[in-house]
């Protein structure tokens, strides 16, 4: 038997209904894969909130971190090129 | 990080929070702000936690099946609800078990409404109805909190909530419009829930040390005594509708003031429960000690299992 172990934690992510994405809802403790299925079914879609789950393992996700945040997403603060309201065109073209 | 550093982003961290904006786990926040929302957090999971143990009383004696698969299901929320707020808590940096340890050491605190026994069936009723009624008002200020996790975790508990003050007033009702003897015993629950349930919102304004900086970091939108106004002036009139009387001879509608005077609350007694000695504070922490003691072997065999198919699936692979 293992040495005394704690529950790893799992990250759960709930498609609400077909045509939606999987969104992050929560976290749990599972000691496998199978619990944290059914540990997220139970915690996190008592009143019929999701018809497919994802469970993660915590560890597992890796994240940019908030301090970084400049060199991370600044870049596209200047490139109003990249959006339709940039250009310029006469007011009789209604749909474009 | 020099002092002035430290001043200098504290201040940034203050301008967010007065502008709206969302605080997330990985962001820099001082060290209090960490440190109270564990706090509030954890103590808000316990009381989740404890909670199940007065109502969990009743399950097995509910009067009906229709009674009873609605507090199995409110027992149930209150489970979910604690899950939410440890995982939201943990994010922060501390571990479920250091969590539980506290609860378990008597270190960490929870609601002291859960330290009253529930006697009668009809305390069910005044339980959903009175103390998951001050919940609310408790909590729907808390959906729009600083800390994202935590105010994410209250939109999920507030939406689930509701439902647990419903049945609980349907109980009071039932039993009011029943015979002499069940008016009477929703009489008494009402009796002995009354004040207690006042004594949720917390200390006055004047005692309560926490509330400015809670305020600040919109821990608290509200302050006790404008929560427990809004309690009163809301449930008095729940009360009269079905025919029971609120036990408080001073409780009078104030026209002026357009809200109820109310009499003097006992905060000895407030006092006295949360250091410990109310009717049920060694019961509870039995109950919820001894929960997770005997159940110890059962993580442990689902951890060993887990490594067994982890060790199986590795040999299959070679």
């Amino acid at each position: 038997m293992s040495d005394k172990k704690n529950w790893p934690l799992w990250e759960v992510f709930v498609r609400s209904k077909n045509g939606l994405e999987h969104r992050h809802c929560g976290s749990l403790h599972a000691a496998d894969e199978d619990m944290a299925l059914e540990n997220a079914r139970d915690v996190y879609t008592r009143r019929s909130e999701g018809v497919s789950i994802w469970v993660v393992e915590s560890k597992n996700i890796t994240a940019s971190n908030p301090e970084n945040n400049g060199e991370m997403f600044e870049p596209a603060h200047d490139k109003v090129y990249r959006h339709p309201t940039f250009y310029d065109l006469p007011d009789e073209v209604k749909h474009m | 990080m020099s002092e002035e550093q430290i001043k200098n982003l504290e201040t940034q961290f203050e301008a967010r929070i007065a502008r709206d904006e969302k605080i997330e786990p990985k962001d820099w926040m001082p060290e209090k702000y960490r440190k109270t929302h564990i706090r509030q957090m954890s103590q808000h999971a316990h009381s989740e936690i404890v909670g199940m143990l007065p109502e969990g009383n009743w399950i097995t004696r509910a009067p009906s099946l229709r009674r009873k698969v609605a507090l199995l299901a409110k027992v149930q929320d209150e489970a979910g609800h604690g899950l939410y707020l440890y995982s939201a808590c943990e994010t922060l940096g501390v571990s479920r078990e250091e969590l539980y340890e506290q609860l378990h050491s008597g270190k960490a605190k929870y609601s002291s409404i859960f330290n009253y026994p529930t006697v009668t069936w009809a305390d069910m009723g005044a339980v959903g109805w009175l103390v998951d009624g001050a919940a609310i008002i408790n909590q729907v200020p808390l959906c729009n909190t600083s800390y994202g996790p935590y105010a994410r975790a209250m939109v999920r508990v507030c939406k689930e909530e509701s439902f647990h003050q419903r049945q609980g007033y349907e109980i009071m009702i039932k039993l009011a419009n029943g015979t002499p003897e069940q008016k009477e015993l929703a009489q008494d629950a009402l009796n002995r829930w009354w004040w207690p349930s006042l004594m949720m919102l917390g200390p006055t304004d004047a005692e309560s040390i926490h509330t400015e900086q809670s305020m600040k970091w919109k821990l608290k939108r509200k302050s006790n005594d404008d929560l427990r106004q809004q309690f009163i002036d809301q449930t008095v009139p729940q009360a009269e509708l079905i025919g029971l009387t609120i036990p408080d001879p001073d409780l009078k509608w104030n026209e002026e003031k357009g809200m109820y005077d109310f009499g003097e609350i006992d905060w000895d007694e407030f006092w006295q429960v949360v250091k410990g000695h109310g009717p049920m504070n060694k019961e509870r922490m039995k109950a919820r000690v001894g929960a997770w003691e005997e159940g110890e072997w059962v993580r442990d065999a689902a951890m060993a299992y887990a490594d067994k198919k982890q060790e199986r699936k590795q040999k299959q692979a070679i």
